[in-house]
């Protein structure tokens, strides 16, 4: 509420908003999910940055990770497996003032919605879309996903997965408009607030793939990632994701990437292991598509009927 | 004139010296695709309504884009029926056809579109053509056309044209539209101003090309058919003036006068005629049209919209529809207004893309699992189209629901004139509301009596709610358990309840009561009024009556019905003939309309109808009449 300035004058906000202000309902996630972490990090950055509660609005499709909505206090959106990028897209297109969080996962963006995402890609929409990455259907208990690793067993593949698994990051980096793309893990919080931070200070499609565990139906697929830091990559760059010296230590392995370089980033995100942590590539550059879809959300009804009686005389007998 | 089959013809019908006068007639133009017969058909409907004649026009359309040439399945065309009167339907046989080639006739005589007496105007450079098998095939068809009765004219089109151009394939049309000029004695003037307004933005010289073979074409038609006509101007009660356009472009102007902000569609026929007229003006009223990845996408993007206080709609067809059921479920349980427009086709599946079919009633009623209650209309007329979209948007805000508005091929594609609609502000949407949310109101304050409720829209400070499709309570939290989910269908079938009661009974066309009743939805309300019509006129005791609503039904229904001796829906969809093989009572399927009409009302409601993929046709319906009149005069 209160805040000095450089001048000592007194900097009296008419509403400041506490982390009370974006809290919904309890989460009724699993103990030791991947998804708490989230929540709690977007609901600090909701405060951090001040967004109104009234104009953010929080869109999920269906899944473990698509209860986020009911858990923040926000508008919340919680709509159909798979869809939740249409909606949000739909939101944002003629009001694009709105601050949009899309809350997916692995299923629910690369599976069902995977025409979605791809398209969502394409319209640039500025919206921070935080894929909840855990290998595995969570909600429907243990089924295969698409980034379910090849060999493990689930319900539906009680001998092992067939196929090997989906790469979201090269398959992102495919398609055309990409403008933001960056990973993560559920476990390390301070890289987690400051991706997601990242992502959402972006104008643009902002995709947050964040390597998410599910304790229950799902240890084993990231266990080899936490017990053996190497398994993982860090990218750094004075462009990427601000990394702190002490988060450094963590990471044997660390490479410079600049996330404006699209063959490194492809380079990056190609192998399994080691996975790629922080921005794999980043364009500020690209057009959103709520700036040609906005066009004349304002006009008044009077320029309205103007419009209108020129259509109809154009059929004048 | 060189040519034996060049000569001037003769026809008793006319003299040389004044047309004759007729009330009405009915001119098909069939040519291959490509070809320009329909821009030549609209023209003349266009300057033939603009001479104050009551017109209708209907698309002749292959289902493909490049058909085979001379080949009965690439017939493409139109047809216009024209008169004195008001016109509401594309009528029975046609009386004056030009044909491009003889092949293409071979579909429309299947189709039933001509008579013994019809009059085929027929290109005739196929007689001469080099090639031997096009040339038999042409004798062949002339021939046979002959022997059933069609009155063929054999004339030098391309002959002609060639001394004004040297591609007459480019430019037949526009002589064709010449020669149907003097035919029905069109003001020649008005059809050289179509052709500026159509090819202006070409240049002079195409202009000049185009309006040179016009005039050949009614020199032509002058000097050497005997066919000239004169239909008076339909006499109008009012002077108001008229537009005139088709049903999809009908559509369009309905969103822009709504006040909509948005149309979201994904491509499918015969819908998206639609959006491409609204893409070409929806920036005069400041609407966007988005061309959305699928189906799907296409209305989940209308529903974000719509959810954020925008009003959008979604433009379809059925296997469109199909897709978003489960979207239209979600807006349905969540109590976002949402409007919907389905073109209807021919089904099942990909079916009959571009051909007439009011095969989903019952899939908007009830294409979803679970009980989802949704406001059904649907237009009759192509001034229907327009209104009913104001009507659906402001429906679909004032009950928080779904509007489907039924539309079909027929309608989409048909021009017919129309009052010109006095745009009014009233029908445009409102500002969006942001003033604060009132503390303690949940998201779902159901009036317990109509179900209805006030919507908090994104950007009310305190209205915050998170909208979901699970079962849950007036304040939007998820609740599985059993008060909660019969309390929600309780309180959304309620809107239907009370919206149901804001309406009055359908008025009846003809006597109030008498043997037999005939009632329609959608785009056949032109043919069975026409029939009914005809039939009165014999002394038979017919009524029509035609419903709009058709979720909720219009109230009344069995009362009127206990007034006649029979009830029979008449409607362009399949249903069983009750004397098919193995058909009884207790397995016969019944008609769309009819299924909703036995079980609202429990009256033995009969159906008759056909899945031709055509319009409805007044003479097939009063055959059908006298066939149920007859059988119950055998029952007395």
């Amino acid at each position: 509420m209160f805040g000095l300035k450089a001048d000592w004058s007194l900097d009296i906000k008419q509403r400041y908003f506490t982390l009370g202000d974006y809290i919904g309902g309890e989460p009724r996630w699993c103990p030791g999910c991947g998804d708490h972490a989230v929540l709690t990090t977007v609901q600090r950055i909701c405060r951090d940055k001040q967004l109104p509660p009234e104009k953010t609005v929080t869109v999920s499709g269906i899944g473990c990770s698509s209860r986020m909505p009911h858990y923040v206090g926000t508008y919340g959106f919680h709509g159909i497996h798979g869809r939740a990028l249409p909606v949000a897209c739909g939101i944002k297109s003629r009001r694009p003032e709105l601050d949009i969080w899309v809350a997916t996962g692995d299923g629910d963006c690369y599976s069902i919605g995977a025409g979605h995402w791809l398209h969502a890609v394409r319209y640039n929409m500025n919206m921070t879309v935080l894929v909840f990455d855990n290998s595995i259907y969570g909600l429907t208990k243990k089924q295969t996903s698409p980034t379910t690793p090849i060999g493990f067993k689930s319900n539906t593949h009680p001998k092992g997965a067939i196929l090997a698994p989906l790469n979201p990051l090269t398959a992102t980096l495919g398609i055309s408009n990409v403008s933001f793309l960056a990973q993560t893990i559920d476990w390390n919080p301070v890289h987690l607030y400051e991706t997601i931070k990242a992502a959402h200070d972006h104008r643009g499609f902002s995709l947050v793939n964040i390597i998410q565990r599910c304790p229950v139906f799902s240890p084993e697929a990231f266990k080899h990632l936490q017990e053996d830091p190497s398994n993982l990559l860090l990218l750094t760059h004075e462009k990427g994701i601000p990394v702190e010296k002490n988060i450094l230590r963590l990471f044997p392995n660390q490479q410079e990437h600049d996330p404006s370089n699209m063959s490194e980033a492809y380079d990056v995100a190609l192998p399994e292991l080691p996975k790629p942590v922080g921005l794999l590539y980043h364009n500020p550059e690209v057009p959103c598509y709520e700036d040609f879809s906005s066009v004349g959300k304002d006009m008044g009804v009077e320029e309205k009927l103007a419009g209108l009686n020129t259509a109809l005389d154009q059929f004048a007998i | 004139m060189t040519k034996e089959t060049s000569q001037p013809v003769k026809n008793n019908d006319a003299t040389s010296k004044t047309p004759k006068r007729i009330d009405e007639h009915i001119v098909e133009i069939v040519s291959d695709s490509g070809e320009g017969a329909q821009k030549a058909g609209q023209t003349f409907g266009t300057i033939s309504a603009k001479m104050g004649n009551g017109v209708w026009t209907v698309e002749i359309i292959p289902a493909e884009i490049q058909p085979p040439t001379r080949s009965p399945a690439g017939a493409s065309g139109i047809r216009v029926r024209l008169g004195s009167h008001y016109m509401t339907n594309m009528g029975d046989a046609a009386d004056i056809v030009v044909a491009l080639n003889e092949q293409v006739l071979y579909s429309r005589i299947a189709t039933h579109a001509y008579k013994p007496g019809t009059v085929i105007l027929l290109e005739n450079k196929w007689e001469t053509d080099p090639n031997p098998e096009i040339r038999e095939q042409y004798k062949t068809a002339v021939a046979e056309f002959r022997e059933n009765g069609l009155v063929v004219h054999e004339v030098p089109m391309e002959e002609e044209c060639l001394k004004h151009t040297p591609k007459p394939r480019l430019g037949k049309n526009m002589f064709v539209l010449g020669m149907l000029c003097h035919i029905y004695s069109r003001d020649l003037e008005r059809g050289n101003n179509e052709i500026e307004a159509t090819f202006g933005r070409k240049g002079k010289k195409v202009v000049e090309i185009n309006q040179n073979l016009l005039k050949a074409g009614y020199d032509f038609a002058q000097g050497n058919l005997d066919y000239w006509y004169e239909i008076p101007p339909w006499k109008r009660d009012s002077t108001d003036p008229l537009i005139v356009n088709n049903g999809n472009q009908a559509v369009g102007l309905g969103v822009m006068a709504s006040g909509m902000d948005l149309v979201s569609m994904y491509p499918i026929t015969p819908a998206t005629s639609a959006s491409h007229y609204l893409a070409e003006v929806y920036d005069k009223v400041g609407g966007f049209v988005h061309q959305a990845e699928d189906e799907i996408a296409a209305v989940g993007f209308a529903i974000g919209s719509s959810y954020a206080g925008k009003t959008a709609c979604t433009i379809t067809s059925g296997p469109g529809l199909a897709l978003k059921t489960e979207f239209l479920a979600l807006a349905v349980m969540t109590e976002i207004p949402l409007v919907v427009v389905v073109v209807q086709r021919g089904g099942p599946s990909t079916g009959l893309p571009t051909k007439v079919e009011q095969g989903d009633l019952l899939a908007s009623l009830y294409g979803e699992p679970g009980d989802t209650p949704k406001i059904v209309i649907a237009a009759a007329t192509i001034e229907e189209c327009f209104h009913f979209v104001i009507m659906a948007r402001k429906l679909a805000e004032t009950f928080r629901t779904t509007v489907i508005l039924l539309t079909d091929a027929n309608l989409a594609t048909g021009v017919q004139p129309y009052p010109r609609p006095k745009a009014k502000a009233e029908w445009m949407a409102a500002p969006i509301d942001q003033s604060d949310w009132k503390k303690g109101v949940p998201p779902f304050d159901w009036d317990e009596e109509t179900g209805l409720s006030p919507r908090p829209i994104v950007g009310q400070a305190g209205g915050q709610y998170v909208l979901t499709g699970l079962a849950h309570t007036n304040n939007s939290k998820v609740a599985y358990d059993r008060e909660s989910n019969q309390r929600g269908c309780n309180m959304r079938s309620r809107k239907l309840a009370t919206l149901y009661s804001t309406l009055k009974p359908p008025k009846i066309h003809g006597d109030q009561e008498g043997d037999l009743l005939v009632v329609g939805w959608g785009s056949t309300l032109g043919a069975i009024e026409e029939a009914v019509e005809k039939m009165r006129a014999e002394g038979h005791k017919v009524s029509s009556l035609h419903l709009r609503f058709l979720s909720p039904l219009e109230p009344g229904l069995k009362e009127i019905f206990s007034r006649f001796k029979k009830v029979l829906t008449v409607e362009i969809n399949y249903s069983d003939e009750a004397d098919a093989p193995l058909i009884e009572s207790g397995n016969r399927r019944y008609s769309q309309l009819a299924v909703l009409l036995r079980t609202q009302t429990l009256v033995d409601v009969d159906c008759w109808g056909n899945v031709y993929g055509q319009p409805m046709q007044p003479g097939l319906i009063c055959e059908e009449l006298f066939r149920h009149l007859n059988a119950m005069k055998g029952e007395n």
